[in-house]
């Protein structure tokens, strides 16, 4: 068992999030996407971390979790405010902010 | 040249430019509460300057040693070394112009005082008129170039708006803007001239500047000569730039007496005599004055001959003895004094004649088609008497005012010597012989013949009728100056005399000393010019319109010799032409540039605009794509 498992896991979950925040409409979806790469650099961190033998990457996953948290508060009160005045959560339809 | 500080009336004679202008200045500014007594105003002013002048020239007069009184008034500019002071120089050659300028304006004041009667416009007009005055006094009194500058830019201000005193009158306006824009082109040459004094000499008072001639390279001092004489080509409608007077003749008839006969059209051959120590080591410019004045006195004469309208054969004429004033300033020192009594003893017959002229006018319903005149001198005696005088006079009938200085000029040309004294005396001989034929012409078609002025289709009937007092008296004292001035002026009271701290002393002097023939010459050509007058014009019956089928000399001297058409294919349509030239570099190509680069700008960022589409999508895929970029970056430096 060593550490590329984890780092290959990593990059596989990361891969899926950045291509489901491209492609997916959804708000609440592209939100998870988000999250799904927000936890697959959390484990490469720890995975890094523990290779190491050091508590860096421990901590700073940590930090991330807890930003995550708060951006999570934010992101899905924001998707409410658009969901309520447009009767939809698709990011398509909140494209007035152009040229 | 050597100054004394003024004392006694001299240092108060700043007041002879101080009162005009306080008239003028009142008169602008009272308005129309002014109206009532205005013209008295502005007569009383005059007269009083003219007053203060005598009595300043009586002093003068009897003064011992120098000659030359400065009065310094106070620091003009001030700027690092640049130190400009203004004052004022009376000596005998301010004095003679001083005595001119208050004289015969005053003259032409009271003159005014009766013409301009009936004109609404009345005390604007003596505003204007005083303004003159008071600038031409500080023209000729101020004693540097910049003094000299001020004053010759004020009189062509008052020049412009006294000729578009009726400016309701498009000719008239036409008129002013072209002599304003003729003078311009002199007052370059002027400026040019002070600006080099400046730049040499650090100076331009007429003390530092003259007595420091010898101290200028020879080309410095041809430059300065030429530059002085476009001044002085501008202002005294000399050629090439004489074109503007004759239009010029659109103003008031005292006006055309004052301005562009007696006084301001002679600054040019002030400047000049002013001048003297310049043009003294410049021969080249002294000789390009003889050339100017003798082509501009056959250009006048000639056109002189053809034109129907008095006041503009009167205005060639002028153009005509101002090009003798020039080609006799042009001699040298024999000529100065012969050149400055002719524009004294001009200004009284001149500005007697405008005045006739002015008074036919007036008893014409303001009518100048010569044509439409004839046998007026049974209904105008006073007038015709005067006129007649000044008449005589500019012929140069003997014993009367030009028969002493016309003559004394054609004796300093030939005096010249050589081919070039030769060339000068005969255009000075046949220049007198047209003089005496397009005054005579004038004449006969006036005052003489039938009277035509019913012929035709008048609208209104005309009555001649002689002047009121007022004008007639001013036109009986010039006719006085005209019979009278020549013979003071070049023997009783000598003016070589009464100039010669200014000019030193010179051989020129009357009839005795000249050959016998040379005066023959004048009078033979005199009176041929009368007789061909009487032949072609005196004998036969005027026609009322003018003969459309003459020859092409007729033809060239109607139109003044084709001055106007030549300064408009030479100076003005290239002129047009550079301005539309340099409109379209400016449009097409400065602007194009620059608009070019905007339009650029614009354009690619309303492109690059487009990018922001508003889905947030492509914006994520944007980041994706920037962090791959930078990532694969670092990859290959840290790799490579």
């Amino acid at each position: 068992m060593t550490l590329s498992w984890y780092l290959v896991l990593a990059a596989v979950l990361f891969t899926i999030g950045a291509v489901g925040v491209l492609v997916r409409r959804n708000a609440i979806v592209v939100f998870m996407c988000v999250e799904l790469m927000l936890n697959s650099v959390n484990l490469t961190l720890v995975t890094f971390a523990r290779a190491s033998g050091t508590l860096d990457g421990q901590v700073i996953a940590f930090f991330v979790m807890v930003v995550a948290a708060a951006e999570v508060v934010v992101g899905l009160a924001i998707i409410m405010s658009i969901y309520r005045t447009r009767r939809s959560a698709s990011v398509d339809d909140a494209n007035l902010l152009k040229y | 040249m050597h100054t004394v500080p003024a004392s006694g009336l001299l240092a108060a004679s700043w007041l002879l430019i101080a009162l005009p202008l306080a008239g003028a200045a009142v008169l602008l500014l009272g308005g129309r509460r002014t109206d009532r007594w205005g013209h008295l105003l502005g007569v009383a002013t005059v007269a009083v300057a003219f007053v203060i002048g005598l009595a300043c020239t009586v002093q003068l007069g009897g003064m011992s040693g120098s000659k030359s009184v400065n009065l310094d008034l106070f620091t003009f500019i001030s700027a690092g070394t640049l130190d400009v002071k203004a004052g004022l120089l009376f000596d005998p050659l301010s004095a003679i112009f001083v005595l001119l300028i208050t004289g015969v304006g005053s003259l032409i004041h009271i003159y005014s005082v009766g013409y301009m009667a009936d004109d609404p416009g009345r005390r604007r007009f003596f505003a204007y008129l005083n303004l003159f005055v008071a600038a031409m006094l500080l023209l000729v009194l101020g004693n540097s170039y910049v003094a000299l500058y001020v004053g010759w830019e004020g009189v062509g201000l008052a020049s412009f708006l006294l000729i578009a005193f009726w400016y309701r009158r498009p000719a008239a306006v036409t008129a002013a803007k072209k002599a304003f824009v003729m003078n311009r082109v002199g007052d370059v040459g002027l400026a040019l001239a002070i600006f080099i004094m400046f730049a040499q000499l650090g100076t331009t008072s007429f003390v530092g500047v003259l007595g420091s001639t010898g101290a200028l390279a020879g080309g410095v001092l041809t430059a300065l000569g030429l530059l002085l004489l476009l001044g002085a080509c501008g202002k005294s409608g000399q050629f090439p730039l004489q074109a503007w007077l004759p239009d010029a003749m659109e103003g008031p008839t005292p006006v055309s007496a004052l301005i562009h006969a007696a006084t301001m059209v002679t600054a040019g051959v002030y400047l000049i005599a002013r001048s003297a120590p310049i043009y003294d080591h410049a021969p080249a410019a002294r000789t390009v004055v003889t050339i100017i004045g003798a082509i501009t006195l056959m250009i006048g004469a000639i056109a002189g001959c053809a034109y129907d309208d008095i006041k503009k054969v009167l205005a060639y004429s002028t153009v005509s003895q101002i090009g003798y004033m020039f080609l006799a300033v042009g001699l040298g020192p024999i000529g100065y004094v012969a050149g400055l009594a002719h524009l004294l003893t001009h200004g009284f017959f001149k500005a007697g004649l405008f005045l006739g002229a002015g008074s036919v006018m007036h008893a014409m319903n303001d009518s100048v088609d010569m044509r439409r005149f004839g046998g007026l001198w049974r209904r105008m005696p006073v007038t015709f008497a005067t006129f007649g005088l000044g008449y005589l006079a500019l012929i140069g009938f003997p014993l009367l005012s030009g028969y002493w200085t016309k003559d004394a000029i054609i004796e300093a040309a030939f005096d010249h010597g050589g081919t070039t004294g030769y060339v000068l005396g005969g255009v000075g001989v046949l220049g007198a012989g047209l003089t005496a034929f397009y005054m005579t012409r004038l004449m006969f078609m006036t005052f003489f013949g039938r009277p035509r002025w019913d012929a035709g289709s008048a609208s209104t009937p005309v009555d001649p009728h002689e002047s009121p007092g007022v004008m007639t008296v001013p036109m009986i004292v010039l006719a006085v100056g005209s019979v009278a001035a020549g013979y003071l002026l070049t023997q009783a009271f000598p003016l070589s005399a009464w100039l010669s701290p200014v000019f030193g002393t010179n051989k020129l002097e009357s009839h005795v000393v000249a050959p016998l023939w040379i005066g023959v010459l004048v009078i033979g050509a005199m009176v041929l010019g009368v007789a061909a007058a009487w032949l072609f014009v005196g004998r036969r019956e005027v026609p009322v319109v003018r003969p459309a089928r003459v020859s092409p000399v007729v033809r060239a001297a109607r139109n003044a010799l084709y001055a106007d058409a030549i300064n408009e294919s030479l100076f003005m349509r290239p002129g047009q032409w550079l301005a539309r030239a340099l409109v379209f570099v400016d449009n097409r190509r400065v602007d194009g540039a620059v608009n070019g680069i905007a339009a650029t700008l614009g354009g690619s960022s309303a492109r690059l605009g487009r990018a922001q589409t508003g889905f947030v999508r492509s914006y994520a895929l944007g980041m994706l794509g920037g962090a791959v970029v930078v990532a694969g970056a670092l990859l290959a430096v840290t790799a490579g």
